[in-house]
């Protein structure tokens, strides 16, 4: 349409009058008349019997309605949460799969593991309650290492998972990395945690439901971002209630990255116990409960080794990772460490040969699954931080050693030896402009003159490739994920002309109510204010699978263009009636349609308008009514690549680490809205920021208690902790979507804790600093400059 | 929370009255630390005496050769106060480093130093510039006061009324920030003042304390370089997380000459 809405404007956020003046509706605002409220009773111990539990004396508590435990949804067979993709192991058996009830029967086994769910008048009398419930534990030890999940004498997690191991994954062939490893000039090896984060939504999760006794009919409000999954895993394994029975609502959800995902116990009780109390209930978790019960992510303890020619060129790559998977296998936990993460091993490289080998364990932690990137930040840590580690090894310029290894542009579409074909990409270009912006020829000025004020400083590279915009649902399948993973769209025009359209995707903060109008109205000429975009009800919006894996747009916008292309197809038919002309011969051009090489014209609004009152209408040859449904299935995933440049500057007295100056140079391929991308990037490079920097979930190693449970000890970055980015595009566009777009939610996140640390690591070189573990936070800084005291 | 009696005095004699003979009371004043740990269900007082409706307790006003503020003050009213910048500039610093702007506008001095919190700020202040607590009872040496960890020398209903410093020659201080929760992991308050040269370090230890070493040493010369080589021992120093007991008494040192400069700028 205009300029300044269609597609590739900064047209501004029609969400943010809502959420800028406080009107978001959220699950905990809703007024529910008669509402009970929900407290969930959680485990203080990492791993302890249930000797019993009294429930008596808080039964009897002034204001509580009723008590759960783990026997009460045993007894009414409510099924276990279910972990939704099968990974078969190097010997072809599937995952090890414990069970996971949705309250603990006999055995806890991480600190927030549920015990009981207490339903009152008030959240007060509920928390009341459940201080009063006696729960005899013999506490047991816990396993809490994952380093050491899978040592002798380990405390087992489930006895379904002997020696707390999941599963033994591989990709590739050991032999041939081998071989190729004998014939290397030089051999770079690395060992790496990859720490444990937390998700921090700032909205934490929350669900409501209510039972209409009358029609059988449950309502679930949830901070999800796929109500429809929830909906289908609830309906099909959990709760067993009919999806007709069965309407999910995702309301305004305040961010998820992931977290919000899953299918969790207490959106599954709350529902559960709706239709037993009679009463709608209300449960909203506290920050404290967000730290100890949401799905945590990354985890891994790697050993990688690269070999490399003479001349630096990589002629293979093995890694070793442990995966943690926390003590239960959250939704789509399994998936993570394998098909995300070793699937993206080759990075920008043409490395030829990649073995890796991914052993997941069970822990006495909570469950660990996808986060913002969900395994492709763990497989660019890995990849990026041992390439700049081979250039420091055999004194090869870093930007250097990536260029003589990078995919050539001719060589797309380009297989990989792990699994994925990569459609697209030009990086020689992307790593050109990067360096430009980031002027690294004047580096070396710039250490010398921070050198003269005592401070270290430091360059780090992360070029990285993610696979994202999940994706074909074929070759999901063939990986062993439990759904399809298409989008649906629905298009539908009102009589007097303005448009709803209807998305299977959700937006908790990536503002698909702005791009997926400002596509409605490129496309089909009508204002972007006459556009609505719904999204997040079950009952209102045709089923899809929801929004994570940077897929809204590649997958659920591609379906919005072929119900645009319906819409435009039916409209030519309307229009050739109504300009007496032949269908062949109408154009549709910038909302009206015309019959070319005369002046006959129709707008778009004019055919609506005749689809719904059909006076004049070929009602012989269409049905009335402008209203088309589509559902996209992509051929390949998409694959946006960049380069982030990351400078910093370490205060060797005390440790602190300051990042002067960040550059991201990414390809995204085609861009709807220029400034909500930018607005992606910059939290996705500060989330990266804060997991190379300054997060980090600390779990006791003995007891199992989580010591960075609050925001006194968890450390978010903050506005401060970052400098203004530096930011550009190149563009090529994804050569199997109709929008020629990738994917831009997660790629800040993949790719900057690497640039952070090899900025840090780069910085520290020349003090003798030979490793340092993230979060390079100012002690262990510190601790590494001084020799580790 | 708990359940509690509320009370809201508009005088000090009232509030008084209010905590007299209730062993379980507790006067609350900006509720920076009670309120989250009423809400965490931390704490259990049978009542809660709300000082914030105390005109009297407030203000600041210079007097003789320093300035006293009244127990009730905001760190926001310190900090933008034109008679602590002129008179002690450290200490509007020091309250200008407290917390967020939330806390600033909610949070008080009399507070603040009633709850002698290890990583408290103003602690280091009052005793590096050997301020004197006026309380309901009467008054208390800035040495006297701090007892050990949450700890003061106050007795039960005994409120603070006010805090008076006498105005340094020079002071500075310099705060190393816990990375997660801002509190000072290590906070140095350097003063030269009439009775000699004083330093408190806050945060690094159980409670605040005075690094003697330090203050003999800039007695004789006072500049940074005077202490760059003091080590203090690690012994008995706080260790979590984000700075381990070395770390706090390494960092003691650097935070003490960069108040040094500070203070000689």
């Amino acid at each position: 349409m205009t300029a300044a809405t269609g597609i590739g404007a900064r047209a501004l956020r029609t969400e943010d009058k809502r959420f800028l003046t406080g009107t978001g509706r959220y699950v905990d605002d809703l007024p529910l008349a008669r509402a009970t409220y929900a407290y969930f009773l959680r485990s203080p111990h990492a791993h302890a019997k249930i000797k019993s539990i009294d429930t008596a004396a808080a039964k009897a508590m002034p204001g509580v309605v009723e008590i759960f435990t783990g026997k009460d949804t045993a007894d009414a067979k409510v099924g276990g949460l279910i972990c939704g993709w099968v990974v078969k192991d190097k010997h072809g058996q599937p995952h090890k799969a414990p069970p996971h009830p949705v309250m603990a029967l006999d055995t806890v086994r991480y600190v927030g593991d549920t015990v009981a769910m207490v339903v009152a008048n008030s959240v007060g009398a509920a928390r009341d309650a459940a201080e009063a419930i006696e729960v005899d534990y013999e506490v047991l030890p816990a396993n809490v290492d994952l380093a050491r999940a899978f040592d002798k004498g380990v405390p087992e997690v489930h006895p379904e998972a002997p020696g707390n191991l999941i599963y033994d994954w591989e990709i590739g062939v050991k032999a041939d990395a081998d071989a190729a490893f004998a014939k290397a000039a030089h051999v770079t090896k690395l060992d790496i945690v990859n720490n444990r984060l937390i998700p921090n939504a700032m909205e934490p999760r929350a669900a409501a439901a209510d039972y209409d006794k009358g029609t059988g009919n449950y309502t679930l409000w949830s901070t999800s971002q796929n109500p429809h999954v929830l909906r289908l895993i609830l309906s099909a394994f959990v709760l067993g209630i009919p999806e007709h029975k069965l309407r999910v609502i995702a309301p305004d959800v305040g961010g998820g990255f992931g977290s919000k995902i899953f299918c969790y116990n207490e959106e599954t009780m709350v529902t559960w116990a709706a239709s037993r109390v009679g009463r709608p209930i209300k449960w909203t978790a506290e920050r404290s409960e967000s730290f100890l019960t949401d799905a945590h992510g990354r985890d891994h303890v790697t050993h990688a080794e690269l070999a490399l020619d003479k001349d630096g060129k990589f002629l293979a790559l093995k890694v070793d990772t442990i995966a943690n998977m926390g003590a239960y296998l959250s939704t789509f936990s399994t998936a993570v460490p394998t098909y995300l993460y070793a699937t993206l091993l080759a990075g920008q490289y043409t490395t030829p040969v990649i073995y890796a080998n991914v052993r997941a364990a069970v822990t006495h932690t909570a469950p660990v699954d996808a986060y913002r990137g969900a395994g492709r930040p763990e497989a660019t840590f890995v990849i990026e931080s041992i390439v700049s580690k081979a250039a420091a090894e055999m004194k090869i310029d870093p930007a250097e050693l990536r260029r003589r290894n990078f995919i050539p542009a001719e060589a797309f579409p380009y297989q990989t030896p792990v699994a994925l074909q990569y459609d697209s990409g030009n990086y020689p270009p992307i790593i050109d402009e990067a360096i430009a912006i980031a002027d690294y020829k004047g580096f070396e000025a710039r250490r010398a003159e921070a050198k003269a004020r005592g401070k270290l400083r430091g360059i780090g590279f992360s070029s990285y490739i993610e696979a994202c915009g999940l994706g074909p649902s074929r070759v999901i399948g063939q990986l062993g994920g439990g759904v399809g993973q298409w989008e649906s769209a629905q298009i539908k025009f009102n009589p007097t002309g303005n448009v709803q359209v209807l998305t299977g995707a959700h937006s908790h903060g990536q503002s698909h109510e702005t791009t997926f109008a400002q596509i409605v109205s490129d496309k089909l000429g009508v204002p972007i204010e006459t556009v609505e975009v719904v999204h997040g009800d079950t009952a209102t919006t045709p089923f899809g699978m929801g929004s994570y894996g940077s897929r809204s747009l590649a997958v659920g916008g591609s379906a919005i263009m072929k119900a645009a292309d319906k819409i435009i197809a039916k409209g030519k038919k309307i229009a050739a009636h109504l300009m007496e002309a032949d269908v062949a011969d109408v154009v549709f051009e910038q909302g009206t349609f015309k019959v070319a090489g005369t002046d006959k014209a129709v707008p778009l609004g004019a055919t609506v308008f005749a689809a719904y009152v059909p006076h004049n209408y070929p009602l012989e040859e269409l049905e009335p009514g402008m209203d088309e449904n589509a559902f996209y299935d992509p051929s390949n995933f998409v694959y946006p690549s960049g380069t982030q440049i990351c400078e910093v500057e370490i205060d060797p007295e005390t440790g602190v680490t300051e990042i002067v100056s960040f550059t991201a140079v990414d390809d995204f391929g085609n861009i709807v809205n220029p400034m909500i991308v930018e607005g992606q990037v910059h939290g996705g490079i500060v989330q990266g920021v804060g997991q190379a920097l300054h997060e980090a979930a600390v779990y006791d190693k003995q007891t199992g208690q989580l010591v960075s449970g609050s925001y006194m000890d968890y450390r978010m970055p903050r506005a401060e902790d970052v400098p203004s980015f530096k930011l550009a595009n190149k563009v090529t566009p994804c050569p199997h979507n109709p929008l020629g777009v990738k994917g831009c939610g997660e790629a800040g996140a993949i790719a900057a804790p690497a640039a952070v640390m090899n900025a840090v690591r780069d910085a520290l070189g020349p003090v003798g600093v030979q490793h340092i573990e993230m979060p390079a936070t100012p002690m262990s800084v510190w601790q590494a400059i001084n020799g580790g005291k | 929370m708990y359940d509690f009696a509320y009370h809201h005095p508009k005088t000090l004699a009232e509030a008084l009255a209010a905590l007299k003979d209730k062993p379980e009371a507790r006067p609350v004043s900006g509720g920076m630390t009670l309120i989250p740990t009423l809400k965490m269900r931390l704490s259990k007082p049978s009542d809660l005496v709300d000082l914030n409706g105390i005109k009297e307790l407030t203000g600041i006003k210079v007097e003789g050769n320093g300035v006293t503020i009244g127990g009730m003050t905001r760190h926001a009213d310190v900090a933008s106060s034109a008679d602590v910048k002129k008179t002690i500039p450290a200490l509007a610093q020091l309250a200008a480093l407290i917390g967020d702007p939330a806390v600033r506008n909610r949070g008080t001095i009399g507070g603040s130093v009633a709850n002698a919190d290890p990583a408290a700020d103003y602690p280091a202040a009052v005793v590096a510039l050997d301020a004197t607590i006026t309380t309901t009872e009467g008054k208390h040496k800035a040495d006297d006061f701090f007892k050990g960890l949450f700890e003061t020398a106050l007795k039960d209903g005994e409120l603070i009324t006010a805090v008076s410093f006498p105005k340094p020659e020079k002071a500075g201080y310099e705060k190393f920030r816990n990375p997660a929760s801002r509190y000072a992991m290590v906070g140095v308050f350097v003063a030269k003042t009439a009775g000699g040269v004083r330093v408190a370090v806050t945060g690094a230890g159980p409670s605040v304390f005075r690094v003697k070493a330090m203050e003999d040493a800039l007695s004789k010369n006072f500049s940074s370089d005077a202490i760059k080589d003091i080590k203090i021992p690690a012994d008995g120093l706080n260790s979590d997380i984000h700075g381990s007991a070395e770390y706090r008494a390494h960092l003691v040192t650097v935070m003490a000459r960069r108040a040094v400069d500070q203070a000689n700028k």
